[in-house]
Protein backbone atom coordinates (compact mmCIF):
# COMPACT_ATOMS: atom_id res chain seq x y z
CA UNK A 1 0.00 0.00 0.00
CA UNK A 2 2.68 2.58 0.99
CA UNK A 3 4.76 1.97 -1.88
CA UNK A 4 2.15 2.70 -4.43
CA UNK A 5 1.53 5.68 -2.32
CA UNK A 6 4.58 6.97 -2.91
CA UNK A 7 4.19 6.45 -7.03
CA UNK A 8 2.40 9.29 -8.62
CA UNK A 9 -1.30 8.32 -9.47
CA UNK A 10 -2.26 7.62 -13.19
CA UNK A 11 -5.16 10.00 -14.16
CA UNK A 12 -8.19 7.82 -15.02
CA UNK A 13 -8.08 6.50 -18.36
CA UNK A 14 -11.41 5.61 -20.52
CA UNK A 15 -11.64 1.44 -20.25
CA UNK A 16 -11.14 -0.64 -23.66
CA UNK A 17 -14.34 -1.00 -25.07
CA UNK A 18 -15.68 -4.52 -23.69
CA UNK A 19 -17.39 -6.98 -25.85
CA UNK A 20 -21.06 -8.03 -24.45
CA UNK A 21 -19.97 -10.47 -21.99
CA UNK A 22 -23.17 -11.09 -20.76
CA UNK A 23 -24.00 -13.08 -24.29
CA UNK A 24 -21.09 -15.01 -24.08
CA UNK A 25 -21.04 -18.60 -22.60
CA UNK A 26 -18.39 -19.14 -20.12
CA UNK A 27 -15.50 -21.44 -21.57
CA UNK A 28 -14.66 -24.73 -19.65
CA UNK A 29 -11.54 -24.76 -17.17
CA UNK A 30 -9.44 -27.46 -19.21
CA UNK A 31 -8.20 -30.13 -17.44
CA UNK A 32 -4.51 -31.41 -19.29
CA UNK A 33 -3.78 -33.59 -16.30
CA UNK A 34 -6.61 -36.04 -16.76
CA UNK A 35 -5.82 -36.82 -20.71
CA UNK A 36 -2.37 -37.52 -19.32
CA UNK A 37 -3.88 -39.67 -16.71
CA UNK A 38 -5.96 -41.33 -18.93
CA UNK A 39 -3.16 -42.11 -21.27
CA UNK A 40 -0.86 -44.12 -19.03
CA UNK A 41 -3.68 -46.25 -17.82
CA UNK A 42 -4.69 -46.86 -21.08
CA UNK A 43 -1.33 -48.16 -21.85
CA UNK A 44 -0.67 -50.16 -18.69
CA UNK A 45 -4.22 -51.87 -19.20
CA UNK A 46 -3.77 -52.75 -23.10
CA UNK A 47 -0.30 -54.23 -21.97
CA UNK A 48 -1.87 -56.08 -19.18
CA UNK A 49 -4.37 -57.70 -21.44
CA UNK A 50 -2.20 -58.13 -24.41
CA UNK A 51 0.22 -60.21 -21.82
CA UNK A 52 -2.95 -61.79 -20.17
CA UNK A 53 -3.67 -62.88 -24.09
CA UNK A 54 -0.33 -63.49 -25.37
CA UNK A 55 1.52 -65.40 -22.14
CA UNK A 56 1.67 -69.16 -22.23
CA UNK A 57 1.76 -69.37 -18.61
CA UNK A 58 -2.36 -69.31 -18.54
CA UNK A 59 -2.69 -71.63 -20.96
CA UNK A 60 -6.21 -70.32 -22.33
CA UNK A 61 -6.88 -73.57 -24.35
CA UNK A 62 -6.37 -75.37 -20.98
CA UNK A 63 -8.97 -73.00 -19.46
CA UNK A 64 -11.31 -73.44 -22.58
CA UNK A 65 -11.21 -77.18 -22.03
CA UNK A 66 -11.69 -77.03 -17.86
CA UNK A 67 -14.43 -74.24 -18.03
CA UNK A 68 -17.50 -75.76 -18.18
CA UNK A 69 -16.56 -79.75 -17.55
CA UNK A 70 -19.09 -81.58 -15.74
CA UNK A 71 -16.63 -82.14 -12.89
CA UNK A 72 -16.26 -78.17 -12.07
CA UNK A 73 -20.13 -77.65 -12.95
CA UNK A 74 -20.41 -80.11 -10.13
CA UNK A 75 -18.39 -78.14 -7.60
CA UNK A 76 -20.11 -75.30 -8.71
CA UNK A 77 -23.47 -76.67 -7.86
CA UNK A 78 -21.97 -77.24 -4.68
CA UNK A 79 -21.11 -73.86 -4.20
CA UNK A 80 -24.11 -72.40 -4.77
CA UNK A 81 -26.37 -74.89 -2.59
CA UNK A 82 -23.89 -74.18 0.51
CA UNK A 83 -24.04 -70.39 -0.17
CA UNK A 84 -27.47 -69.99 -0.56
CA UNK A 85 -28.73 -72.51 1.92
CA UNK A 86 -26.38 -70.69 4.60
CA UNK A 87 -27.35 -67.28 3.50
CA UNK A 88 -31.11 -68.51 4.15
CA UNK A 89 -30.43 -69.79 7.15
CA UNK A 90 -27.89 -67.20 8.42
CA UNK A 91 -29.92 -64.32 7.87
CA UNK A 92 -33.23 -66.13 9.54
CA UNK A 93 -30.92 -66.44 12.49
CA UNK A 94 -29.57 -63.60 12.46
CA UNK A 95 -32.69 -61.77 12.43
CA UNK A 96 -33.62 -63.96 15.60
CA UNK A 97 -30.54 -62.91 17.39
CA UNK A 98 -30.66 -59.36 16.37
CA UNK A 99 -34.06 -59.30 17.66
CA UNK A 100 -33.03 -60.63 21.09
CA UNK A 101 -30.22 -58.39 21.24
CA UNK A 102 -32.76 -55.08 20.97
CA UNK A 103 -35.23 -57.07 23.49
CA UNK A 104 -35.84 -55.78 26.73
CA UNK A 105 -35.43 -59.02 28.09
CA UNK A 106 -31.47 -59.11 29.77
CA UNK A 107 -31.35 -63.04 29.26
CA UNK A 108 -31.95 -62.61 25.88
CA UNK A 109 -29.83 -59.84 24.98
CA UNK A 110 -27.12 -61.39 27.18
CA UNK A 111 -27.25 -64.70 25.03
CA UNK A 112 -27.38 -63.07 21.74
CA UNK A 113 -24.37 -60.83 23.02
CA UNK A 114 -22.28 -63.95 23.97
CA UNK A 115 -23.07 -65.67 20.66
CA UNK A 116 -22.33 -62.91 18.20
CA UNK A 117 -18.79 -62.63 20.20
CA UNK A 118 -18.22 -66.04 19.89
CA UNK A 119 -18.88 -66.76 16.51
CA UNK A 120 -16.99 -63.39 14.84
CA UNK A 121 -14.23 -64.38 16.80
CA UNK A 122 -13.36 -68.05 15.72
CA UNK A 123 -12.24 -68.58 12.66
CA UNK A 124 -14.40 -69.89 10.42
CA UNK A 125 -12.19 -72.31 9.55
CA UNK A 126 -11.43 -73.82 12.97
CA UNK A 127 -15.59 -73.81 13.45
CA UNK A 128 -15.62 -75.75 10.26
CA UNK A 129 -13.45 -78.47 11.70
CA UNK A 130 -14.66 -78.66 14.75
CA UNK A 131 -18.12 -79.23 13.51
CA UNK A 132 -16.13 -81.88 11.04
CA UNK A 133 -14.57 -83.63 13.78
CA UNK A 134 -17.69 -83.60 16.04
CA UNK A 135 -19.94 -85.02 13.28
CA UNK A 136 -17.26 -88.20 12.77
CA UNK A 137 -17.68 -89.00 16.42
CA UNK A 138 -21.33 -88.32 16.36
CA UNK A 139 -23.18 -89.78 13.44
CA UNK A 140 -26.56 -90.01 14.75
CA UNK A 141 -26.32 -86.23 15.86
CA UNK A 142 -26.32 -85.01 12.40
CA UNK A 143 -28.84 -87.21 10.89
CA UNK A 144 -31.03 -85.59 13.31
CA UNK A 145 -30.33 -81.94 11.86
CA UNK A 146 -33.63 -80.79 10.97
CA UNK A 147 -33.21 -80.06 7.34
CA UNK A 148 -31.11 -82.84 6.90
CA UNK A 149 -33.20 -85.04 4.77
CA UNK A 150 -34.05 -82.48 2.23
CA UNK A 151 -30.20 -82.72 1.56
CA UNK A 152 -29.84 -86.18 0.54
CA UNK A 153 -30.20 -85.47 -3.37
CA UNK A 154 -26.69 -87.01 -3.87
CA UNK A 155 -26.04 -90.64 -3.70
CA UNK A 156 -23.49 -91.32 -1.45
CA UNK A 157 -25.13 -90.02 2.68
CA UNK A 158 -21.51 -89.48 2.97
CA UNK A 159 -21.33 -86.27 0.76
CA UNK A 160 -24.98 -84.85 2.01
CA UNK A 161 -23.31 -85.13 5.70
CA UNK A 162 -20.12 -82.91 4.54
CA UNK A 163 -22.70 -80.87 3.03
CA UNK A 164 -24.76 -80.39 6.41
CA UNK A 165 -21.56 -79.80 8.12
CA UNK A 166 -20.28 -77.47 6.17
CA UNK A 167 -24.22 -75.57 5.41
CA UNK A 168 -24.02 -75.71 9.51
CA UNK A 169 -20.77 -73.79 10.37
CA UNK A 170 -21.73 -71.47 7.91
CA UNK A 171 -24.73 -70.47 8.60
CA UNK A 172 -23.64 -70.20 12.31
CA UNK A 173 -20.77 -67.59 11.74
CA UNK A 174 -22.97 -66.02 9.29
CA UNK A 175 -26.07 -65.38 11.26
CA UNK A 176 -23.51 -63.69 13.83
CA UNK A 177 -22.60 -61.30 11.17
CA UNK A 178 -26.04 -61.20 10.11
CA UNK A 179 -27.41 -60.55 13.32
CA UNK A 180 -25.08 -57.15 13.52
CA UNK A 181 -26.16 -55.98 10.11
CA UNK A 182 -29.65 -56.59 11.02
CA UNK A 183 -29.44 -54.83 13.99
CA UNK A 184 -28.11 -51.99 12.76
CA UNK A 185 -30.63 -52.01 10.20
CA UNK A 186 -33.13 -51.61 12.88
CA UNK A 187 -31.56 -48.85 14.81
CA UNK A 188 -31.32 -47.09 11.36
CA UNK A 189 -34.55 -46.11 11.55
CA UNK A 190 -35.65 -43.03 12.95
CA UNK A 191 -37.45 -43.33 16.70
CA UNK A 192 -40.37 -41.22 15.23
CA UNK A 193 -41.16 -43.90 13.19
CA UNK A 194 -41.79 -46.47 16.35
CA UNK A 195 -43.48 -43.51 18.46
CA UNK A 196 -46.01 -43.24 15.37
CA UNK A 197 -46.78 -46.94 15.74
CA UNK A 198 -47.04 -47.12 18.88
CA UNK A 199 -49.23 -44.14 19.59
CA UNK A 200 -51.30 -45.47 16.93
CA UNK A 201 -52.07 -48.65 18.99
CA UNK A 202 -50.66 -50.73 15.94
CA UNK A 203 -49.84 -54.94 17.54
CA UNK A 204 -46.19 -54.85 18.29
CA UNK A 205 -45.34 -57.59 15.84
CA UNK A 206 -47.55 -55.45 13.02
CA UNK A 207 -44.83 -52.86 14.41
CA UNK A 208 -41.94 -54.70 13.19
CA UNK A 209 -43.09 -56.33 10.81
CA UNK A 210 -45.28 -53.33 8.71
CA UNK A 211 -43.15 -50.47 9.92
CA UNK A 212 -39.65 -50.59 11.22
CA UNK A 213 -38.04 -53.91 9.31
CA UNK A 214 -39.07 -52.56 5.86
CA UNK A 215 -37.39 -49.31 6.62
CA UNK A 216 -34.14 -51.09 8.02
CA UNK A 217 -34.01 -53.19 4.79
CA UNK A 218 -32.44 -50.19 3.01
CA UNK A 219 -29.61 -50.30 5.42
CA UNK A 220 -29.52 -54.45 5.75
CA UNK A 221 -29.44 -54.63 2.02
CA UNK A 222 -26.14 -53.38 0.70
CA UNK A 223 -24.28 -54.50 3.77
CA UNK A 224 -25.83 -57.92 3.80
CA UNK A 225 -25.00 -58.56 0.21
CA UNK A 226 -21.69 -57.57 0.69
CA UNK A 227 -21.57 -60.12 3.83
CA UNK A 228 -23.04 -62.34 1.35
CA UNK A 229 -19.73 -61.84 -1.62
CA UNK A 230 -17.92 -62.74 1.40
CA UNK A 231 -20.00 -65.72 2.07
CA UNK A 232 -19.80 -66.87 -1.70
CA UNK A 233 -15.62 -66.84 -1.32
CA UNK A 234 -16.03 -68.40 2.01
CA UNK A 235 -17.51 -71.68 0.98
CA UNK A 236 -13.97 -72.22 -0.77
CA UNK A 237 -12.91 -73.56 3.07
CA UNK A 238 -15.37 -76.05 2.98
CA UNK A 239 -12.99 -77.93 1.01
CA UNK A 240 -11.48 -78.44 4.23
CA UNK A 241 -14.42 -80.48 5.57
CA UNK A 242 -13.69 -83.26 2.35
CA UNK A 243 -16.72 -81.28 0.31
CA UNK A 244 -15.54 -80.53 -2.95
CA UNK A 245 -17.10 -77.17 -4.02
CA UNK A 246 -15.55 -75.50 -6.83
CA UNK A 247 -12.65 -74.64 -5.22
CA UNK A 248 -12.58 -78.17 -4.21
CA UNK A 249 -13.03 -79.55 -7.25
CA UNK A 250 -10.40 -77.19 -8.60
CA UNK A 251 -7.50 -78.20 -6.29
CA UNK A 252 -8.36 -82.03 -6.76
CA UNK A 253 -7.85 -81.54 -10.65
CA UNK A 254 -4.55 -79.61 -10.10
CA UNK A 255 -3.49 -82.08 -7.65
CA UNK A 256 -4.31 -84.68 -10.84
CA UNK A 257 -3.01 -82.45 -13.38
CA UNK A 258 -0.44 -80.42 -12.25
CA UNK A 259 0.26 -79.12 -15.66
CA UNK A 260 -3.23 -77.58 -15.62
CA UNK A 261 -3.56 -75.67 -11.93
CA UNK A 262 -2.63 -72.17 -13.51
CA UNK A 263 -5.60 -72.17 -15.87
CA UNK A 264 -7.92 -74.16 -12.73
CA UNK A 265 -7.50 -71.49 -10.72
CA UNK A 266 -8.42 -69.08 -13.18
CA UNK A 267 -11.42 -70.88 -13.92
CA UNK A 268 -12.74 -70.58 -10.62
CA UNK A 269 -11.70 -66.97 -10.68
CA UNK A 270 -14.03 -66.59 -13.21
CA UNK A 271 -17.41 -68.33 -11.46
CA UNK A 272 -16.04 -66.78 -8.46
CA UNK A 273 -16.10 -63.28 -10.36
CA UNK A 274 -19.44 -64.10 -12.15
CA UNK A 275 -20.95 -65.49 -9.17
CA UNK A 276 -20.09 -62.09 -6.93
CA UNK A 277 -21.47 -60.30 -10.02
CA UNK A 278 -24.92 -61.45 -10.38
CA UNK A 279 -25.33 -60.92 -6.69
CA UNK A 280 -24.26 -57.55 -7.09
CA UNK A 281 -26.32 -56.85 -9.82
CA UNK A 282 -29.45 -58.67 -7.49
CA UNK A 283 -28.47 -56.42 -4.99
CA UNK A 284 -28.64 -53.02 -7.37
CA UNK A 285 -32.09 -54.34 -8.94
CA UNK A 286 -33.67 -54.84 -4.78
CA UNK A 287 -31.97 -51.43 -3.81
CA UNK A 288 -33.63 -49.42 -6.90
CA UNK A 289 -37.20 -51.05 -5.71
CA UNK A 290 -36.83 -49.73 -2.10
CA UNK A 291 -35.59 -46.51 -2.81
CA UNK A 292 -38.19 -45.98 -5.12
CA UNK A 293 -40.93 -46.93 -2.80
CA UNK A 294 -39.73 -43.67 -0.87
CA UNK A 295 -39.00 -41.30 -3.49
CA UNK A 296 -41.44 -42.34 -6.33
CA UNK B 1 -64.67 -36.56 42.23
CA UNK B 2 -66.79 -33.71 40.32
CA UNK B 3 -70.27 -34.37 38.57
CA UNK B 4 -69.00 -33.98 35.51
CA UNK B 5 -67.01 -36.53 34.05
CA UNK B 6 -63.62 -35.83 32.47
CA UNK B 7 -62.47 -36.38 29.34
CA UNK B 8 -59.01 -36.13 30.66
CA UNK B 9 -58.04 -36.03 34.28
CA UNK B 10 -54.64 -35.90 35.03
CA UNK B 11 -53.87 -36.22 38.64
CA UNK B 12 -50.34 -35.95 40.34
CA UNK B 13 -48.07 -36.74 37.43
CA UNK B 14 -44.43 -36.70 38.42
CA UNK B 15 -41.33 -37.52 35.85
CA UNK B 16 -38.06 -37.56 36.50
CA UNK B 17 -35.54 -38.01 34.10
CA UNK B 18 -32.06 -38.43 35.65
CA UNK B 19 -31.98 -35.92 38.29
CA UNK B 20 -34.30 -33.57 36.91
CA UNK B 21 -38.35 -33.41 37.66
CA UNK B 22 -39.24 -33.02 34.54
CA UNK B 23 -42.88 -32.99 35.67
CA UNK B 24 -43.76 -31.88 39.74
CA UNK B 25 -47.03 -33.13 40.48
CA UNK B 26 -48.89 -32.03 37.52
CA UNK B 27 -52.99 -31.83 37.85
CA UNK B 28 -55.05 -30.92 35.08
CA UNK B 29 -58.83 -31.72 34.30
CA UNK B 30 -59.93 -31.48 30.60
CA UNK B 31 -63.74 -31.19 29.91
CA UNK B 32 -65.72 -33.43 26.84
CA UNK B 33 -65.26 -31.48 23.67
CA UNK B 34 -62.93 -28.98 24.95
CA UNK B 35 -60.19 -27.33 23.69
CA UNK B 36 -56.59 -27.15 25.78
CA UNK B 37 -54.02 -25.33 24.87
CA UNK B 38 -50.47 -25.99 26.82
CA UNK B 39 -48.05 -22.85 26.45
CA UNK B 40 -44.99 -22.09 28.13
CA UNK B 41 -41.00 -22.16 27.29
CA UNK B 42 -38.79 -25.04 26.21
CA UNK B 43 -38.36 -27.63 28.72
CA UNK B 44 -40.89 -26.84 31.08
CA UNK B 45 -42.66 -29.97 30.23
CA UNK B 46 -45.88 -29.53 28.20
CA UNK B 47 -44.89 -32.46 25.52
CA UNK B 48 -43.43 -34.68 28.32
CA UNK B 49 -47.26 -34.25 30.03
CA UNK B 50 -48.73 -34.79 26.54
CA UNK B 51 -47.31 -38.05 26.13
CA UNK B 52 -47.74 -38.74 29.60
CA UNK B 53 -51.84 -38.80 28.37
CA UNK B 54 -50.91 -41.71 26.23
CA UNK B 55 -48.68 -43.40 28.13
CA UNK B 56 -45.71 -42.72 25.27
CA UNK B 57 -43.69 -41.66 28.49
CA UNK B 58 -44.57 -43.22 32.14
CA UNK B 59 -45.40 -41.26 34.81
CA UNK B 60 -42.94 -42.33 38.06
CA UNK B 61 -46.13 -41.57 40.46
CA UNK B 62 -50.01 -40.04 39.54
CA UNK B 63 -51.99 -41.25 36.80
CA UNK B 64 -53.76 -39.92 33.69
CA UNK B 65 -57.66 -41.09 32.87
CA UNK B 66 -59.02 -40.50 29.71
CA UNK B 67 -63.04 -41.12 29.60
CA UNK B 68 -62.82 -42.47 33.36
CA UNK B 69 -60.31 -45.37 32.24
CA UNK B 70 -56.74 -45.44 33.89
CA UNK B 71 -54.36 -45.24 31.09
CA UNK B 72 -51.42 -47.67 31.57
CA UNK B 73 -51.83 -48.52 34.43
CA UNK B 74 -54.75 -50.63 36.76
CA UNK B 75 -55.80 -50.35 40.22
CA UNK B 76 -54.83 -52.97 42.58
CA UNK B 77 -55.90 -52.52 46.15
CA UNK B 78 -54.64 -49.28 46.71
CA UNK B 79 -51.52 -48.65 44.42
CA UNK B 80 -51.16 -48.47 40.96
CA UNK B 81 -49.58 -51.61 38.46
CA UNK B 82 -48.74 -50.88 35.12
CA UNK B 83 -50.60 -53.12 32.07
CA UNK B 84 -49.36 -55.59 30.03
CA UNK B 85 -47.72 -53.33 26.60
CA UNK B 86 -51.15 -55.25 24.46
CA UNK B 87 -53.21 -53.46 26.82
CA UNK B 88 -51.96 -49.76 26.38
CA UNK B 89 -51.57 -50.49 22.72
CA UNK B 90 -55.38 -50.90 22.43
CA UNK B 91 -55.57 -48.11 25.29
CA UNK B 92 -53.44 -45.91 22.41
CA UNK B 93 -55.74 -46.63 20.01
CA UNK B 94 -58.60 -44.39 21.92
CA UNK B 95 -56.08 -42.00 21.54
CA UNK B 96 -54.75 -39.77 18.47
CA UNK B 97 -51.32 -38.48 18.60
CA UNK B 98 -49.85 -35.79 16.26
CA UNK B 99 -46.11 -35.46 16.29
CA UNK B 100 -44.31 -32.47 15.51
CA UNK B 101 -41.84 -33.83 12.84
CA UNK B 102 -45.35 -35.54 11.37
CA UNK B 103 -43.56 -39.01 11.32
CA UNK B 104 -45.63 -40.16 8.81
CA UNK B 105 -44.84 -43.97 7.54
CA UNK B 106 -42.37 -43.32 4.50
CA UNK B 107 -42.91 -46.20 2.68
CA UNK B 108 -46.59 -46.44 2.62
CA UNK B 109 -49.04 -44.39 0.73
CA UNK B 110 -50.89 -41.75 1.72
CA UNK B 111 -53.59 -43.66 1.80
CA UNK B 112 -52.03 -46.79 3.58
CA UNK B 113 -50.60 -44.21 6.43
CA UNK B 114 -54.20 -43.45 6.90
CA UNK B 115 -55.81 -47.00 6.37
CA UNK B 116 -53.27 -49.31 8.27
CA UNK B 117 -54.02 -48.41 11.80
CA UNK B 118 -58.17 -49.72 11.83
CA UNK B 119 -57.14 -52.70 9.51
CA UNK B 120 -54.51 -53.43 11.81
CA UNK B 121 -56.24 -53.37 15.43
CA UNK B 122 -58.70 -55.09 13.76
CA UNK B 123 -61.43 -52.01 13.39
CA UNK B 124 -62.41 -52.15 9.65
CA UNK B 125 -61.58 -54.68 7.07
CA UNK B 126 -59.45 -53.33 4.36
CA UNK B 127 -61.65 -52.37 2.27
CA UNK B 128 -63.88 -49.90 4.69
CA UNK B 129 -60.95 -48.52 6.19
CA UNK B 130 -59.83 -47.22 2.52
CA UNK B 131 -62.95 -46.45 1.72
CA UNK B 132 -62.87 -44.12 5.46
CA UNK B 133 -59.53 -42.76 4.88
CA UNK B 134 -60.43 -41.07 1.52
CA UNK B 135 -63.25 -39.49 3.32
CA UNK B 136 -60.64 -38.54 5.84
CA UNK B 137 -58.19 -37.18 3.29
CA UNK B 138 -60.91 -35.19 1.48
CA UNK B 139 -61.78 -33.94 4.96
CA UNK B 140 -58.56 -32.40 5.37
CA UNK B 141 -58.37 -31.12 1.78
CA UNK B 142 -55.34 -33.71 0.31
CA UNK B 143 -57.53 -36.70 -1.30
CA UNK B 144 -55.86 -35.82 -4.30
CA UNK B 145 -52.78 -36.73 -2.68
CA UNK B 146 -53.65 -40.67 -1.20
CA UNK B 147 -51.50 -42.15 -4.02
CA UNK B 148 -48.46 -40.25 -3.42
CA UNK B 149 -45.56 -40.92 -0.85
CA UNK B 150 -45.13 -38.89 1.93
CA UNK B 151 -42.22 -37.05 0.70
CA UNK B 152 -43.57 -36.08 -1.97
CA UNK B 153 -45.85 -33.50 -0.31
CA UNK B 154 -45.01 -30.40 1.42
CA UNK B 155 -44.60 -29.96 5.23
CA UNK B 156 -48.44 -28.90 5.87
CA UNK B 157 -49.28 -31.67 3.94
CA UNK B 158 -47.73 -34.47 5.99
CA UNK B 159 -49.01 -32.68 9.17
CA UNK B 160 -52.82 -33.05 7.75
CA UNK B 161 -52.08 -36.49 6.44
CA UNK B 162 -51.00 -37.25 10.06
CA UNK B 163 -54.03 -36.29 11.23
CA UNK B 164 -56.12 -37.89 9.29
CA UNK B 165 -54.12 -40.82 10.41
CA UNK B 166 -54.92 -39.82 13.93
CA UNK B 167 -58.71 -39.44 13.29
CA UNK B 168 -58.89 -42.95 11.33
CA UNK B 169 -59.10 -44.55 15.00
CA UNK B 170 -62.43 -42.60 15.73
CA UNK B 171 -60.25 -41.62 18.59
CA UNK B 172 -62.38 -39.45 21.57
CA UNK B 173 -59.06 -37.33 22.66
CA UNK B 174 -56.75 -35.97 20.14
CA UNK B 175 -53.14 -34.56 21.31
CA UNK B 176 -51.28 -32.24 19.62
CA UNK B 177 -46.98 -32.07 20.03
CA UNK B 178 -45.89 -28.68 18.64
CA UNK B 179 -47.93 -29.40 15.30
CA UNK B 180 -46.92 -26.22 13.47
CA UNK B 181 -43.07 -25.89 15.02
CA UNK B 182 -41.92 -28.34 12.54
CA UNK B 183 -43.47 -26.01 9.52
CA UNK B 184 -42.39 -23.21 7.01
CA UNK B 185 -44.78 -20.05 8.03
CA UNK B 186 -46.72 -20.06 5.00
CA UNK B 187 -47.55 -23.23 5.60
CA UNK B 188 -48.55 -23.09 9.29
CA UNK B 189 -51.99 -21.55 8.73
CA UNK B 190 -52.95 -24.72 7.05
CA UNK B 191 -52.69 -27.17 9.65
CA UNK B 192 -54.19 -24.52 12.22
CA UNK B 193 -57.29 -24.40 9.93
CA UNK B 194 -58.08 -28.30 10.00
CA UNK B 195 -57.51 -27.94 13.91
CA UNK B 196 -59.75 -25.13 14.17
CA UNK B 197 -62.05 -27.40 11.88
CA UNK B 198 -61.95 -30.39 14.14
CA UNK B 199 -62.62 -28.43 17.16
CA UNK B 200 -65.91 -27.36 15.82
CA UNK B 201 -66.81 -30.59 15.76
CA UNK B 202 -66.81 -31.63 19.84
CA UNK B 203 -63.67 -33.61 19.84
CA UNK B 204 -61.12 -33.28 23.02
CA UNK B 205 -58.42 -31.36 21.92
CA UNK B 206 -55.02 -30.98 24.24
CA UNK B 207 -52.26 -28.92 22.32
CA UNK B 208 -49.11 -28.26 23.20
CA UNK B 209 -47.86 -25.14 20.49
CA UNK B 210 -46.50 -22.18 20.14
CA UNK B 211 -48.71 -20.61 17.87
CA UNK B 212 -50.58 -17.64 20.92
CA UNK B 213 -52.84 -16.50 18.10
CA UNK B 214 -54.52 -20.08 17.68
CA UNK B 215 -54.91 -20.30 21.22
CA UNK B 216 -56.58 -17.32 21.15
CA UNK B 217 -59.36 -18.21 18.83
CA UNK B 218 -59.81 -21.87 19.66
CA UNK B 219 -58.59 -22.56 23.17
CA UNK B 220 -61.34 -23.21 25.44
CA UNK B 221 -58.68 -23.54 28.27
CA UNK B 222 -55.30 -22.23 28.48
CA UNK B 223 -52.62 -23.79 30.77
CA UNK B 224 -49.68 -21.92 31.03
CA UNK B 225 -46.35 -24.37 32.15
CA UNK B 226 -42.90 -23.60 33.67
CA UNK B 227 -40.53 -25.98 35.30
CA UNK B 228 -42.93 -29.02 35.41
CA UNK B 229 -46.06 -27.42 37.22
CA UNK B 230 -49.24 -25.97 35.76
CA UNK B 231 -48.66 -22.18 36.69
CA UNK B 232 -51.78 -20.67 35.92
CA UNK B 233 -54.61 -21.89 33.82
CA UNK B 234 -57.98 -20.46 32.59
CA UNK B 235 -59.64 -19.21 29.55
CA UNK B 236 -57.69 -17.45 26.96
CA UNK B 237 -59.10 -13.92 27.99
CA UNK B 238 -57.89 -13.99 31.10
CA UNK B 239 -54.58 -16.04 30.94
CA UNK B 240 -53.26 -14.46 27.76
CA UNK B 241 -54.48 -11.01 28.00
CA UNK B 242 -55.05 -10.56 32.25
CA UNK B 243 -52.24 -12.98 33.51
CA UNK B 244 -51.89 -12.92 36.96
CA UNK B 245 -48.56 -14.96 37.71
CA UNK B 246 -45.27 -13.10 37.33
CA UNK B 247 -43.58 -16.02 34.88
CA UNK B 248 -46.74 -15.95 32.52
CA UNK B 249 -46.40 -11.85 32.10
CA UNK B 250 -43.01 -12.08 31.72
CA UNK B 251 -43.30 -15.22 28.58
CA UNK B 252 -46.23 -13.43 27.06
CA UNK B 253 -44.56 -10.59 26.89
CA UNK B 254 -41.72 -12.17 25.20
CA UNK B 255 -43.63 -14.32 22.84
CA UNK B 256 -46.65 -11.88 21.93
Amino acid sequence: MSSTDALPLDPPLAAPPLPDLGAQRVLPLRHPGRWIATAVVVVLAAQFLHGLATNPFYQWDRFGYWFARPVILRGLWVTLEVTALSAVLGLLAGVVLAMARLSRNPVLRTVSWLYIWVFRSVPLIVVLLILFNFSALYKTLSLGVPFGPSLFRFDENKLATELVVATVGLSLNEAAYAAEVVRGGILSVDDGQRAAAAALGLPRWYQFRRIVFPQALRAIVPAYVNQLIGLIKGTSLVFYVSLLDLFGQVQTMGSTYPGDIVPLLLVATVWYVILTSVVSAAQHLIERRLAGAVRA
Amino acid sequence: MTGIAAAVEIRGVTKTFGTHRVLDAVDLTVCPGHVTVLIGPSGAGKSTLLRTVNHLEKPDAGYVRVNGELIGVRQHGDRLRELSERAILQQRAEIGFVFQSFNLFPHLTVLDNVAAAPVATGRATKTQAREQALHLLSRVGLADKAGAYPRRLSGGQQQRVAIARALALRPGVILFDEPTSALDPELVGEVLAVMKDLAGTGTTLIVVTHEIGFAREAADTVAFMDEGRIVEQGPPAEVLERPQHARTQEFLSKVL
